[in-house]
């Protein structure tokens, strides 16, 4: 009896969530396939046969031939569409990781002192939020883009820019009610000063709801570099990203079906992974909505 | 709080909002570094000064700030860079029946059939119907309008050969259908979602219940009690979704070839014509900024707790 009291009474949230991910199928699966294709995409082009910018002009868009290790076949000037989709990958998960940091850096610094400071200045910031969430971003990304050459990095910071809106005003809202919690009164009562009592005991405290965003916002970013790239303002030759060749897919799919069905299929796969992986990851972490 | 000075609130925001996005556009057009005219064959100075002349390129920064500001002001965006002998006001007047044909169309798709397929899946929770939908629409959400839409042109323009492939003839509607579907997938998708959810909230209320203990009719229970509140977290989506439509037609006008705006906006992107792109921008954010006042309207007529707040 004792015993099994203290079992339940040891789990923490964290335990809690990763159970009741581990029970979502869906998510496991997705969480697999997110493993596998990021393991494919660093090992991939060290181990296949050909490089991702050789141009093989007896192998002009051939359909995949096993026989000379082109396993989904070549593009239109007889590059590997397999090595090249897994650059594509890399691109698209480089975007992801670097994009996301940026706009939880920003999001999360910004929202939780508006939220824990709250008053005028939550005001003041809350209004500029929603100024920006009224703009047009994709323009402006596109902008940027057209003004500064297609730079990469520049393209991580403009995406991590546009993310961290939604970001700000998830932290805001959890800072708002954790500010009157119990710890934060005692922290004051200890005499921590602002700036400490944010970086200590606010931030560690939202990051559930912060990690479920996360995980939702590497899909959005995905798509965008990937929107970006399909109209030629992204990354450019001879790297490559998903968006690049389901453009030069669409242009060949009359006669080489496979440049557009393979990458569009790797884009659709991985979008969908994050996608289910993100709503497992809300449902375990947030049992309101079980 | 009236509806007037709701609206007259929201202008005073869209107002300044509208400066500094033009403010942003300028300046960041003209931070790039080379012209417009780089890439052109060297020209002899007195040719180039006149150009520059001409675009009032030669004059300070902050001049052509505010010769900009007051044209836009008076609605006119000027030459366009690339293409030659035409304003960017004339493109737009050229391409916007067009897109506007393709992204209404788009808007009203989502909304009936959003609405009525998330009401069906809410009705019948959990059964065949609902997960046939609700797997759906996070097919329509999770695969982008880029991926669907060349699929969809190989499917049912190569292979089956129903539609055409991309073309845009006057816009007959054999024209219409691919580019349309594309477009309003994701949102009618997410319409779908947000209607079940909200749905299945309200005919859990008391005053549904009510109605049901009165004996209505269930048709008269949705239509009349369960779908005006049930439809106001749709509302308040339109105007996300609206500029989502509006992006996303980009891309679509590029793969289906339709001679809308967005196509125009892509070939001034990748020319360079500055002009040509920040005079889209700030008629697209004028266009979404109007259609979020008109959206917050509707909603205060329909939910009484935000006029009296």
């Amino acid at each position: 009896m004792t015993a099994a009291v203290e079992q339940v009474a040891g789990r923490s949230l964290w335990q809690d969530a990763q159970h009741r991910l581990r029970r979502n199928r869906a998510a496991v699966i997705a969480l697999m396939l997110i493993i596998g294709i990021t393991a494919l995409s660093i090992v991939g082009p060290w181990a296949a046969p050909h490089p991702y910018d050789t141009l093989n002009y007896d192998f002009i868009a051939i359909a995949p031939n096993l026989a000379h290790g082109f396993f989904l076949g070549t593009d239109a000037v007889g590059r590997d569409l397999f090595v090249r989709i897994l650059y594509g990958v890399r691109i698209s998960l480089m975007v992801a990781l670097a994009a996301t940091t940026v706009s939880l850096t920003i999001g999360i610094v910004y929202g939780a002192v508006a939220g824990y400071v709250g008053g005028r200045l939550d005001e003041a910031m809350m209004r500029v939020v929603d100024v920006l969430y009224s703009l047009p971003f994709m323009f402006f990304v596109i902008i940027l883009m057209v003004v500064f050459g297609r730079n990469i990095i520049l393209m991580f910071l403009a995406l991590g820019a546009v993310e961290w809106l939604t970001m700000a005003r998830i932290v805001r809202g959890q800072a708002m009610s954790l500010k009157n919690r119990e710890f934060i009164e005692a922290a004051i009562a200890a005499g921590a000063r602002t700036p400490t009592i944010i970086r200590r005991h606010i931030i560690p405290n939202l990051l559930g709801p912060v990690v479920v965003y996360v995980t939702l916002t590497i899909p959005q970013v995905i798509l965008v570099e990937s929107f970006l790239s399909f109209l030629g303002l992204g990354v450019q030759e001879p790297l490559t990203s998903l968006g690049v060749l389901i453009s030069e897919g669409a242009d060949e799919m009359e006669t080489a079906p496979w440049m557009l069905i393979f990458p569009a299929a790797t884009l659709a796969v991985l979008l969908f992974s994050f996608n289910f992986l993100g709503d497992g990851v809300r449902d375990a972490l947030d049992p309101k909505d079980r | 709080m009236s509806i007037a000075s709701l609206a007259l609130r929201r202008l005073f925001t869209a107002v300044p909002t509208l400066f500094i996005i033009i403010t942003a556009a300028f300046f960041m057009m003209r931070a790039a570094p080379g012209g417009p005219f780089d890439s052109e064959r060297a020209l002899l100075p007195e040719i180039e000064a006149n150009i520059k002349a001409a675009y009032d390129l030669d004059k300070p920064l902050v001049d052509q700030y505010f010769i900009y500001l007051k044209r836009v002001v008076r609605g006119d965006f000027g030459p366009s860079y690339k293409f030659k002998d035409f304003t960017v006001n004339e493109l737009i007047a050229t391409g916007f029946p067009t897109s506007l044909k393709l992204g209404g169309a788009a808007i009203i798709l989502a909304l009936a059939l959003g609405v009525s397929l998330g009401t069906a899946a809410a009705l019948r929770q959990n059964s065949l119907t609902d997960h046939v939908v609700m797997t759906a629409a996070m097919t329509g959400i999770a695969v982008p309008n880029f991926v669907m839409a060349p699929l969809m042109a190989l499917i049912f323009g190569i292979y089956l050969k129903l539609l055409p492939v991309a073309g845009w003839e006057e816009g007959t509607i054999k024209d219409m259908v691919l580019p349309v579907i594309a477009l309003t997938l994701p949102y009618t998708a997410y319409i779908a979602r947000l209607t079940r959810g909200s749905m299945i909230e309200v005919l859990h209320t008391n005053y549904v219940r009510t109605a049901r203990a009165k004996g209505l009719p269930e048709r008269r229970i949705i239509i009349r009690h369960a779908l005006p509140a049930a439809i106001l977290p749709v509302v308040s989506f339109l105007g996300p979704a609206t500029a989502g439509i509006i992006t996303g037609s980009v891309v679509i006008e590029q793969i289906f070839q339709v001679p809308g705006i967005g196509r125009y906006f892509v070939q001034g992107a990748l020319n360079r014509d500055y002009t040509l792109v920040m005079g889209v921008v700030i008629f697209y954010a004028a266009l979404i900024m109007l259609f979020n006042l008109i959206v917050d309207l509707v909603y205060a007529f329909l939910d009484p707790r935000v006029r009296y707040k």
